[in-house]
């Protein structure tokens, strides 16, 4: 295996693992949910068998909560499988728009945490044919530095266009992007995904943006 | 059991108000918070004997939380909820509660329960 393989592959299996603690926390977290609403709908019914009476509305309430919440996680288990399935077939076509859409999915409870907002804006439908799984790992790479250099606002607007050169990725509102410094980014393991995918990074302190630029098409080795 | 006063803290607001009403229904004066600020905030108006707090809250990690809430609260102690993170985040709750008092959601409202008595050797 020589050594940029090695790295890319170090680095997507952070990534996945990442990925994957988070979702399964969310899922433990719409478990937990679903407990505590089974277990108040039947601390109601222990009471209302004692005499208390019971406000059928409350135990309507309950259980459309239930079924919110079993919505989510199959939301959430739709994102994991997906997730699994990305490496299927390395390079393909994708929609840029729907992708990063989905990686914000994945991406959001994460940076949430640290009290960031990652915001897709719409943009036109582009489709192009890359590796999906090094494209999510270096937008999260980007984004999880990114996270360390946002103003006020504390939102990473990421932004999806073509442009002269191929098709950008803009993720904008990194008020701090002069003072943090980019010395230590992009380190070798977002060098080498940039390899992979025949991208490029430019940072812009005057319009506060760090700018990924991916051509149309690229083929695999 | 009403003398026991329980914050719980939690990103979930549909996890910490339902467990609260469960806490209440069971005669625990239970409160609850969706952020770390609002904790805080509640500890300026009440002295609570437990607080279950989230490992992971958005902004601010709930073993950063207990270190404030302590300099603020001397008399609290602390229960951990977990949705199982990392080693290191194992290794940091259990430092700070106690293995016995970090608890990997779901939990038992009954469990939860005997952990807070447990604590406050009730």
């Amino acid at each position: 295996m020589s050594c940029k393989q090695s790295v890319v592959g170090q680095s997507g299996l952070q990534f996945f693992g990442k990925m994957t603690a988070s979702i399964s926390h969310e899922l433990r977290n719409v478990f937990a949910v679903l407990n505590e609403n089974a277990g108040l709908m039947e601390d109601l019914l222990l009471m209302s068998e004692k005499g208390t009476p019971m406000d059928p509305e409350r135990l309507k309430s309950l259980a459309r909560s239930m079924g919110k919440q079993i919505q989510r996680g199959d939301g959430i288990v739709d994102n994991m499988n997906r997730f699994a399935h990305e490496v299927d077939q390395p390079i393909r076509p994708v929609d840029l728009k729907e992708t990063i859409g989905f990686w914000v999915a994945l991406s959001a409870r994460l940076a949430d945490m640290r009290g960031v907002k990652i915001d897709p804006v719409g943009g036109e439908k582009i489709i192009i044919t890359t590796n999906p799984f090094f494209l999510e790992n270096l937008l999260w790479c980007v984004v999880d530095f990114a996270m360390g250099t946002v103003g006020k606002e504390k939102t990473v607007t990421v932004t999806s266009e073509r442009g002269e050169t191929g098709i950008r990725i803009r993720f904008s509102g990194l008020e701090n992007l002069e003072q943090t410094g980019t010395d230590e980014f992009p380190s070798e393991k977002e060098q080498v995904l940039l390899e992979s995918l025949k991208a490029d990074l430019s940072f812009n302190s005057d319009s506060e943006e760090i700018v990924i630029t991916l051509p149309e098409k690229i083929h695999a080795v | 059991m009403k003398e026991i006063k329980v914050l719980l803290v939690d990103d979930e607001e549909e996890l910490v108000s339902t467990m609260a009403e469960r806490l209440s229904l069971r005669g625990i004066d239970a409160h609850w918070s969706t952020s770390c600020e609002d904790a805080l905030k509640r500890l300026e108006s009440y002295q609570y004997d437990i607080a279950v707090l989230d490992v992971k809250i958005p902004k601010m990690s709930g073993i950063e939380l207990k270190k404030e809430m302590e300099q603020r609260c001397a008399r609290t102690k602390f229960i951990f909820l977990t949705g199982h993170g990392s080693e290191a985040d194992f290794k940091a709750g259990t430092a700070e509660a106690g293995s016995e008092f970090y608890l990997v959601k779901p939990v038992g409202i009954e469990d939860l329960i005997k952990k807070m008595k447990q604590l406050l050797g009730k």
